[in-house]
């Protein structure tokens, strides 16, 4: 009773609306387009875009323009081109690792350009885009991240069966006259929004926590691939919920480590329970 | 009676070389044609032209009396492949699912249940006998048992032709045999036309209508009996060589010479290249 | 920009490396980096051919809680990489073995990743002190490197070359030709748990000049080129150390003479060295 109320209480408190607003929406977004990452095995492709939207945000930082415009910017921008070379430079993990260790470079550089044109150098716009700063939201942002996040969802649930198609088997999808390439252009593209979207609520580093640990246990709990797509979003919004609400309680949990620890958790429990289900028969 | 396909005068070209000139085929419905010959010599290639995912060099090429790019809605097609990623958590019927709707744009709605394409695709199990194995998981289940859940997919939409890439590649025998005689079932009740890439021609060489041999940029077609005999491959190839008949009743080809290695006609897209040789038909090449 | 002078560049060799060196913790810092260097160069060459370049960089981005853990509880950060980077070395080589399927594996590597980076920000938090900063332990630092800093890296230096020494060859057996190897005796298993340990050292140790997230770049980047410039072992061997010490030194003198980050230089001229090889060496 004593709990509902001081529940009731937090909820009304604008930082955490605000932060449930905008991580509700992303969350269940980073779910949705996790799975198909995990499936189609880009997880690798969906780090180097977090690479990519912590140095968006701070070129546009370190340029003086709003950060959400070199965020998205840098993040569809790098989502697209690599779709476009993918085919090419697929198997070369060596290249693709060098050039985003250099990413992450250039957003050292721009931190330090934007410290000195500050005169302050305690990092703490760096720090936000790294590791998030949900509950620092104001209204306006959280219902513009609600709102993009929104329209993501459905341009991914517009092309979610072909996608599948595409994703499973690319040859004869293919030959169905699917447009497998274009759609796997979109789709990073989709991916490094939902990098943009992620980045403001856990952090550029820990958008893979958001994006493959819920996949990975809707993957491992149902083979439906259209049920283990809801699952995985329900996976992610559920760790964003309970996260915020841990963290609003406790306020020594930094938000985005209660919400990857709770999206960790879930992944582990699922894989400890499947196992022990199938060792049983 | 209208040919399936028909190949008038087709060259083929893979990155500016020319692999086959003067190719021509006709399939009529219900015939079940093989593509043989060496690693090379443009059998992946040809069926991909098919399809009319290869641009045809010179000559023409029509599907069910269309441009093959416009017939492809009534085309089945099982590509040459690696086998699915053992993890692959997504029941085999579901891959057959797609097959029927996978290229409609949006989402299946979880309270609007299709019955008719739902049984379709337990049909179509059904025919390949997939039934015992459709709703686990792809990736689980053994070579032989992947190919029907593919082979059905390749049907659901009830196509008048079928093209199938090595869909005996890497199987073992028994299996081999027992997925040739669904083909040759399929072929003459269901009244699909079926034209195959195959490296070894025993498996299924007693239900074959015809054969297609490519080699040294040229087919030579005709019944197997007219095909894979001394004097026809030798004159393909330029060099002698024999058809021996061995005691259980397949045929060893002797003396082929080896196929230019500089080249494959695989698709590199499903990741795999197979450098070696596995053709059990030249066992000794001297 | 800056109000307080900078060096510059005299461009006089003899000059610029006094006026270099005349500083203890530039000393300090080519010391350490050097060190750093041979041990990337060697053990990165294995790890390109072993293909575990995705397996380093997790070690090293483990090293970051291990790094903020130490830091919180008042030990030198030096050990918290150490510790985390070889533990989760440990612990991978204990796994069972995933059998090769690529979309399950990646995803805990991803899930593992975010949560070693989010404990690390726990930490971080916790700690709420200006001492290290959070960005030297992400994209590394040259400034205030001890002298018991360097000791630690000369001890992990010789143990995990020793290590390699004595098993290089095995090793490379191993690594290029499994099933045979394991045919001829070799314990390949055990090449790997042991493999895996050494490359936590490493990453442990580069974490310490490059930062935690910047490790790739400095143990992929002189290997993977090198490959391309011999296919003879040992040649190609020498190159990738050759690469990694040149790398480190033109970056840590450059940055001293630019009031830019370490990890920016170290990142550029690894991707440059790695382009170029890659240009000429078609």
């Amino acid at each position: 009773m004593i709990a509902a109320i001081s529940l009731l209480h937090l909820i009304s408190q604008p930082f955490l609306r605000n932060a449930l607003i905008a991580g509700i929406a992303i969350s269940l977004l980073a779910g949705l387009v996790g799975y198909f990452v995990v499936l189609r095995a880009q997880v690798f492709a969906a780090d180097a875009l977090s690479h990519a939207a912590f140095t968006g945000t701070l070129a546009a930082l370190a340029a003086g323009v709003e950060p959400r415009f070199g965020l998205f910017a840098a993040t569809i921008g790098v989502g697209i081109a690599i779709g476009l070379l993918g085919n090419h430079g697929r198997a070369d993990d060596v290249v693709i690792g060098i050039a985003f260790a250099w990413v992450l470079g250039l957003g050292v550089l721009f931190i330090s350009l934007y410290a000195t044109g500050r005169g302050a150098g305690n990092g703490t716009a760096s720090t936000a885009t790294l590791f998030g700063s949900i509950f620092g939201l104001s209204s306006g942002q959280a219902q513009f991240a609600a709102g993009s996040a929104f329209v993501l969802i459905l341009l991914l649930l517009g092309i979610a069966r072909p996608l599948l198609f595409a994703s499973i088997d690319e040859a004869v999808a293919a030959a169905r006259d699917i447009p497998v390439r274009f759609l796997g252009v979109v789709f990073l593209g989709v991916v490094g929004a939902t990098a943009a979207e992620a980045t403001q609520a856990v952090g550029a580093l820990l958008l893979l926590g958001l994006i493959a640990a819920p996949a990975g246990a809707a993957l491992l709990i149902t083979d439906r691939p259209f049920v283990g797509l809801a699952v995985s979003g329900g996976l992610a919004t559920g760790s964003t919920v309970l996260g915020l609400l841990v963290s609003a309680q406790i306020p020594r949990v930094p938000p985005s480590f209660a919400i990857i620890a709770i999206a960790t958790a879930a992944y582990m429990f699922t894989w400890l329970a499947t196992t022990w289900c199938r060792r049983r028969g | 009676m209208t040919a399936i396909v028909r190949l008038e005068n087709v060259a083929a070209e893979v990155g500016g070389r020319r692999l086959l000139s003067d190719v021509d085929l006709r399939v009529d419905a219900g015939e079940f044609v093989a593509l043989l010959g060496p690693n090379g010599a443009g059998k992946s290639t040809l069926i991909r032209m098919l399809l009319g995912l290869h641009p045809v060099a010179a000559g023409r090429i029509t599907v069910l009396d269309r441009l093959p790019a416009q017939a492809r809605q009534d085309v089945g097609y099982l590509p040459q492949r690696r086998r699915f990623d053992p993890d692959l958590r997504v029941r085999a019927s579901d891959l057959v699912r797609l097959g029927l709707d996978g290229n409609h744009w949006g989402f299946p709605l979880p309270f609007k249940r299709n019955r008719t394409a739902a049984e379709r695709v337990s049909e179509v199990i059904e025919l390949v006998a997939a039934t015992a194995f459709a709703d686990r998981p792809i990736g689980e289940l053994s070579g032989g048992e992947q190919q029907r859940i593919l082979i059905a997919q390749a049907l659901v939409r009830r196509p008048q032709l079928l093209l199938l890439d090595e869909p005996l590649d890497s199987l073992d025998l028994p299996t081999q045999s027992s997925i040739a005689a669904l083909l040759s079932d399929i072929c003459t009740n269901q009244e699909v036309s079926i034209v195959m890439v195959a490296h070894d021609v025993n498996p299924i060489m007693s239900y074959l209508d015809r054969i297609a041999y490519l080699a040294s940029g040229k087919a030579v077609v005709g019944t197997p009996a007219e095909v894979i005999t001394g004097p026809t491959l030798s004159a393909l190839y330029g060099t002698p060589i024999e058809v021996l008949h061995a005691a259980d009743g397949s045929l060893v080809v002797v003396g082929q010479p080896e196929p230019p290695a500089v080249h494959s006609d695989r698709h590199h897209s499903d990741g795999h290249h197979h450098e070696y040789d596995r053709d059990p038909r030249r066992p000794h090449s001297h | 920009m800056n109000s307080f002078p900078s060096p510059h560049l005299s461009w006089n060799v003899v000059t610029d490396v006094r006026a270099l060196l005349e500083y203890p913790f530039m000393v300090q810092a080519f010391r350490a980096g050097l060190l750093v260097a041979v041990l990337a160069g060697v053990v990165g060459w294995f790890m390109v051919l072993r293909r575990q370049s995705f397996a380093g960089h997790t070690l090293a981005v483990v090293g970051f809680p291990g790094a903020t853990a130490a830091v919180l509880i008042g030990v030198s950060s030096t050990y918290g990489f150490f510790a985390f980077s070889v533990g989760a070395a440990i612990f991978i080589s204990m796994l069972p073995n995933a059998g090769g399927s690529r979309s399950a594996e990646s995803a805990v590597v991803g899930t593992v990743q975010a949560f070693a980076l989010a404990f690390g920000f726990l930490c971080y938090t916790w700690y709420g002190g200006f001492a290290t900063s959070i960005g030297a332990l992400l994209f590394g630092s040259f400034l205030g490197i001890t002298t018991s800093q360097v000791g630690a890296l000369v001890v992990v230096t010789l143990l995990a070359i020793g290590l390699l020494a004595a098993i290089g060859r095995p090793l490379y057996f191993a690594t290029v030709d499994p099933d045979v190897a394991l045919a001829n005796g070799v314990p390949v298993q055990a090449l790997g748990t042991t493999y895996l340990i050494v490359l936590g050292l490493t990453a442990g140790a580069v974490s310490q000049i490059t930062g935690a997230l910047l490790v790739f770049a400095l143990l992929v980047a002189p290997a993977a080129a090198a490959q391309r410039i011999s296919v003879r072992p040992h040649i190609s061997l020498a190159w990738s150390v050759g690469l990694a010490i040149s790398i480190v030194l033109i970056s840590l003198t450059l940055s001293y003479y630019y009031p830019y980050p370490l990890g920016t230089f170290v990142t550029t001229i690894a991707l440059l060295t790695y382009l170029i090889v890659r240009v000429v060496r078609r």
